[in-house]
């Protein structure tokens, strides 16, 4: 068996692989502020101080997105927008409901 | 198969390419979207192990997946599978061989009609059951292989080229109904290989009991005409990170189920804690023949299978997936361990202003 192809596929997982690998950088607060933390989101809705919106978005959710696949660990705010419209689809979301957890994503 | 002389390295990596330049070719289109609406590149990268009957295999594996969302109302998405899959020579040789597996598992493209209808068209997978939608890609699912019964209902490839309409026909606090109905061509072409069926499913969702009853139904319209039946059950108990899935499928030939259970306890500092990411996993499986056709990709032979699988949630989106099964048939029994690592990616195709 040639070496190249192992070797080829090897090297690109480590690749893939390399952030994870790479000690966790304290990113700007800039950076910070465009990133949709979802499970952060569910925490501090889960505090007294909820919005209908958000209980509502948190109910959506839950019952949609997680009920299949964990939330991830966050993702830029300005794909939160495309990820909603896919859930929409993937998930059978109602319009509502996809309103609802645009405004989760983003409060 | 190698063409004009050239290596089948260099044949496979053209084939990588074009879909590559496909895939920016479809970002392209979607470059005048909002703020919110960059289209994203998400997926998994993977690297598995089967150690089957004796032999092991390894697998490395990318499931690129890419959203294009067209102005308000539109979306184009697509999925992707590369594949190398190393395997023992047969014959008694040592060594082993491999082989490339490169193809869109599916491009379709969405359009919201209206609050409850959404029209797919393109290529799109078979809603037919659950796993083939919700658990196939590698990021989601607790196993590395899918069920027994999961080509039960695919027409075999699992996706159909045609259109598809589907969304939430009712949607209130103490219940909702979902659905789905498509039409699928006769399709020959190499990454779009379809088989002429129409069906759908529909489902009913308890939020207060956060349990899920559906049902599902195919009929294959090419040569021997075929009915296939499905029905699932999923229940997540309020407030715990306990999960029942469940699937039954009938077809002309076979039937079979899947029962699935998984749990994260939260009882030593919540799920991101050292305890909490352990997630034990359980699935039980059958599958029984009616009659001996070979058509239908399950096994000759009534079989029973037990996986007991322990996965790990890393942070930074990395899961460890490791299982042990032991599958008991009139064919033979066979012990089936599996290891494997996932990583999920997600994030802008392109660089832009936030909003």
């Amino acid at each position: 068996m040639s070496l190249k192809r192992p070797l080829f596929g090897f090297l690109l997982l480590n690749v893939a692989l390399m952030p994870l690998m790479a000690a966790p950088q304290p990113r700007s607060r800039s950076q910070a502020a465009q990133q949709t933390d979802v499970k952060a989101h569910a925490k501090q809705i889960s505090g007294a101080n909820t919005s209908v919106h958000q209980d509502e978005g948190q109910r959506v959710f839950e019952q949609n997105c997680s009920r299949c696949h964990a939330a991830p660990d966050g993702f830029s705010s300005r794909i939160s927008g495309t990820v909603v419209r896919h859930m929409r689809v993937r998930a059978s979301l109602s319009q509502h409901d996809e309103q609802e957890l645009l405004r989760f994503l983003n409060p | 198969m190698p063409r004009f002389g050239l290596s089948p390295l260099f044949v496979e990596m053209a084939q990588a390419a074009r879909l590559v330049v496909f895939a920016l070719a479809v970002l392209c289109v979607g470059q005048y979207a909002g703020a919110q609406d960059t289209p994203l590149l998400s997926g998994g990268v993977g690297f598995f192990t089967s150690t089957n009957g004796g032999n092991t295999t390894y697998q490395p594996i990318i499931e690129p997946l890419l959203a294009a969302p067209i102005g308000q109302h539109l979306l184009i998405e697509s999925r992707a599978a590369l594949i190398e899959t190393y395997a023992p020579r047969s014959n008694g040789l040592s060594g082993y061989d491999h082989t490339f597996f490169g193809a869109l598992t599916y491009l379709q493209g969405d359009a919201i009609l209206t609050p409850h209808v959404t029209l797919v068209g393109g290529s799109f997978l078979i809603p037919f059951g659950t796993y083939n939608e919700r658990l196939s890609p590698i990021w989601i699912s607790n196993f590395q292989d899918g069920p027994l019964i999961s080509s039960l209902g695919l027409a075999s490839t699992g996706t159909g080229v045609g259109g598809m309409l589907r969304g939430s026909a009712i949607s209130h606090r103490k219940y909702s109904i979902d659905y789905a109905a498509y039409f699928s061509a006769r399709s020959g072409s190499e990454q779009f290989h379809s088989e002429r069926s129409s069906g759908g499913r529909a489902s009913l969702y308890l939020p207060d009991k956060r349990l899920e009853i559906g049902l599902s139904y195919n009929r294959l319209l090419q040569d021997v005409h075929e009915n296939f039946y499905g029905a699932h059950v999923w229940w997540e108990p309020k407030n715990t990170a306990f999960r029942l899935r469940s699937e039954f499928a009938r077809g002309h030939h076979a039937q079979g189920y899947w029962i699935e259970a998984d749990y994260r306890t939260q009882a030593f500092g919540g799920l991101d804690s050292f305890i909490g990411r352990f997630e034990p996993v359980f699935r039980m499986q059958q599958t029984f023949r009616r009659d001996t056709v070979v058509s239908d990709g399950l096994p000759l032979a009534n079989t029973q299978r037990a996986d007991f699988g322990l996965d790990y949630n890393l942070p930074h989106n990395v899961r460890i997936i490791t299982s042990y099964a032991r599958q008991f048939s009139s064919a033979g029994n066979r012990n089936i361990w599996e290891t494997g690592i996932v990583y999920r990616f997600l994030f802008p195709a392109w660089k832009g202003k936030s909003q």
